[in-house]
């Protein structure tokens, strides 16, 4: 078993995402994260999917996949270079006088921004890999994390290639 | 300007629809305005789910797409078995349902429901419209999906304000659809063939297993020349009964759980399987890892996501099977040589033949033979589920293909008698036998109905034995003989036949078989057959679920 990153491109029209999204547990794949939104070509839609499996099922995933006549093109992006990151938002425990420093501090070796600041907590910012989203969450638990948003993974590949619509 | 529901009817014809099966309601008024005076003939079932059924046996029959309609709410809910049924066996129908009003949408109006959510595992696709602007287009492009490619059931889901709305119907649409996500491959690959080809030259003990897609892409003459050419012996599935004539010496008949012992043995020991238009499934393999274990396997399928779905395959062929077969016979050079494993599959079907005991009592396999030779394979012959059907399989001798109607993959008891009804509109002028269990025929009973009041001359053969046979046949072998609630109370099908205004004959002994089913088969209307059979007859071979398909019971052992 292993993470695969799948980057698909479908028809931005009503009901695809439940398309999409009930392919996957009618047949029991399993997603570990989801993010869709708009892309540089008009009437289509981007998702990124993130779905645990061996290559058997990853093939598997994407021929079901493409049979989705609303999908245009799935691309692995797990073998090729690529750049991936994750978007986090995190409310964090942050009296002024006691942890608030160390908490500054921490967000910024992670390059993460203060977005909003509270009189007992402040909200961080921070974009990355998930392995880097994991750690900052790690180090932050000790000062009490109340609340944490997480998009799910976005990626790209690097250089000139593209996942485009080659149809 | 024209109305929605103009709009919808002419598409339709525009199609090539003579003929639909449906049900009204409210919000499909406006559609049935439109019908009152169209060209299309409009047949009205007794329940949508038979309007299903028989649209999908219409398009099994012809080949090409049947449609049903119904009303919103329970209207479009009661579609859904027939739908459901459709899709596992890939059939190509096109169903229309009405829908509440756009404005009431999402707000649980009186009568809906949202079948575009509810069929979405279940269509190939489908379309909730929006606007009557939209829908010329919706009803060409749907009619496309649901045939082309790997066929399937598409639905359309027709707001009510859509069929009343008044539009300027000048959006010109391009008789060839093109959507950038749906674009099947018909030809394989030429260097996958010849691959294919290079190991059927090195094969010493090669077997075709042919399924339903041979059926749906009509390449039953290419695959027949290409068995006689390499001389290799055909299994098929339920689905591809009739691909082969029953009675060519290459054919083995049925393979799987109630499968020929000799097809069962065949596949084991085969070191080459050549699977056309198939899908593995689990009624066929058994249990899966032993399932043809010293085959090289080559894979010929138009759906991508079938190819390694179930098993692991050596060649995989994208394509349709007509169009790979026909390449295949043209590459074919040299073939090998495999007399001794002719020879084999020789012996076993000497050694194993399909039995049952003949000892003139009213037997199912009887009835079945005598009406395979009554019929010399003229005529469509449809079942419901259960006993019936595996009897039917293994006992009728199909000759040729669409003449074998059943629901294979969802396994739907009561698809038989709607079904024999589209079927009837498909090939009018041919014998329509509904081969039934009194179970079956009793879940939908009412379109005897819809039989009486069009003189559909569709003969109703009901295998009577008083239970659901095949559940009683699991309870007597897997369960202690403890026939927990599949005895069913004696059923006077003659009397309620004749309560619709249909004949009908009750069979009780083996000696009124032939001249019941010949009265039957001279009757121009329906009729309905009531044969009191052996109560607990099995059906054998069988392979119990989860075991190697040579570990078969009820049979001769080797
Ligand atoms: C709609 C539906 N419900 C339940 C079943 C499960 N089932 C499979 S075969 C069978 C018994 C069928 O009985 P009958 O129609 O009398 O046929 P027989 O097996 O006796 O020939 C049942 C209940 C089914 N296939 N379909």
């Amino acid at each position: 078993m292993k993470a695969h990153t799948l980057s698909v491109l479908v028809e931005n029209r009503a009901g695809v995402l439940s398309r999409v999204a009930g392919m996957f547990s009618r047949r029991g794949f399993n997603i570990e994260s989801l993010a869709v939104g708009t892309c540089e070509e008009p009437n289509m839609s981007r998702i990124t999917i993130v779905v645990l499996g061996d290559d058997a099922q990853i093939e598997q995933v994407m021929k079901q996949l493409n049979k989705l006549i609303d999908v245009i093109k799935v691309s692995d992006l797990t073998y090729r270079e690529s750049v991936e990151r994750e978007l986090a938002m995190i409310k964090v425990t942050a009296e002024p006088g006691t942890s608030r420093a160390e908490v500054m501090q921490i967000a910024d070796i992670f390059r993460a921004q203060i977005i909003d600041v509270g009189s007992k907590s402040v909200v961080l910012q921070v974009a990355g890999d998930t392995k880097k989203i994991d750690a900052l969450e790690n180090l932050l638990r000790q000062y009490g994390i109340k609340e944490l948003v997480r998009t799910g993974k976005i990626a790209i590949l690097r250089g000139a290639k593209t996942v485009k619509s080659s149809k | 300007m024209k109305t929605g529901a103009k709009i919808l009817i002419e598409a339709l014809q525009r199609e090539g629809v003579d003929t639909i099966f449906g049900y009204p309601g409210g919000v499909v008024l406006p559609i049935y305005d439109e019908l009152y005076d169209s060209s299309i003939r409009h047949i009205l079932v007794r329940h949508e789910q038979a309007a299903a059924h028989a649209a999908d046996g219409f398009a099994r029959a012809s080949g090409r797409v049947g449609v049903c309609l119904a009303t919103s709410g329970p209207g479009a809910c009661n579609l859904v078995t027939g739908i459901a049924t459709a899709y596992m066996d890939s059939i190509p129908i096109v169903a229309v349902t009405g829908q509440v009003p756009t404005s009431l949408l999402g707000n649980d109006a009186f009568q809906e429901s949202d079948i575009t959510g509810i069929t979405l595992p279940i269509t190939k696709y489908n379309y909730l419209v929006k606007a009557a602007s939209d829908l010329r287009r919706v009803v060409h492009e749907a009619f496309y999906i649901a045939g082309t490619g790997r066929p399937g059931p598409v639905l359309i889901d027709l707001p009510k304000d859509v069929s009343t709305d008044q539009v300027q119907d000048t959006t010109s649409i391009s008789e060839t659809v093109s959507l950038r996500g749906y674009q099947p491959t018909y030809h394989g690959h030429i260097r996958q063939i010849d691959r294919a080809l290079d190991l059927i030259a090195g094969a010493e003990r090669p077997l075709i297993y042919a399924g339903g897609g041979v059926i749906h892409s009509n390449a039953s003459a290419e695959l027949v020349a290409f068995a006689e050419r390499i001389m290799v012996p055909v299994t098929t599935t339920l689905m591809g009964l009739g691909a082969i004539p029953g009675d060519h010496p290459l054919n083995l008949g049925m393979l799987g759980m109630h499968g020929t012992q000799y097809a069962n043995y065949a596949v084991t020991e085969c070191d080459l399987l050549l699977a056309i238009g198939v899908r593995f499934d689990d009624r066929v393999t058994g249990k899966v890892a032993t399932f043809a274990p010293n085959a090289k396997i080559v894979h010929i399928d138009i759906d991508p996501a079938e190819i390694g779905k179930n098993k692991k395959v050596d060649v995989p062929i994208v394509g349709d099977v007509k169009a790979v077969l026909h390449v295949m016979n043209d590459r074919l050079k040299k073939t090998g040589r495999w007399e001794p494993w002719l020879g084999r599959i020789r012996a076993w079907k000497e050694k194993y033949p399909l039995r049952y005991q003949d000892d003139g009592r009213l037997r199912p396999q009887h009835i079945i033979r005598e009406l395979s030779a009554l019929l010399k394979g003229e005529g469509i012959i449809v079942s419901e589920v259960g006993q019936n059907q595996m009897w039917t399989a293994l006992h009728y001798t199909f000759k040729k293909p669409r003449s074998w109607i059943t629901s294979g993959g969802l396994g739907t008891m009561g698809y038989g008698f709607p079904a024999a009804i589209g079927v009837h509109f498909a090939r009018p002028s041919e014998p329509v036998i509904d081969i039934a269990g009194d179970g079956s025929f009793q879940m939908n009973i009412q379109e005897l109905g819809t039989v009486a009041q069009y003189r559909i001359p569709v003969k109703a053969m009901i295998l009577n034995n008083m239970y659901l046979g095949m559940v009683r046949q699991w309870q007597e072998l897997f369960y202690d003989r403890r026939y927990s609630y599949t005895e069913l109370p004696p059923v006077d099908f003659v009397k309620i036949a004749n309560a619709y205004g249909i004949d009908g004959i009750r069979v009780d002994s083996r000696d009124d078989v032939a001249s019941a089913l010949k009265a039957a088969l001279d009757t121009d209307g329906p009729f309905v057959l009531d044969f009191r059979i052996e109560r607990e007859e099995n059906v054998f071979p069988m392979v119990p679920a989860g075991a190697a398909l040579n570990e078969m019971i009820g049979v001769r052992q080797p």
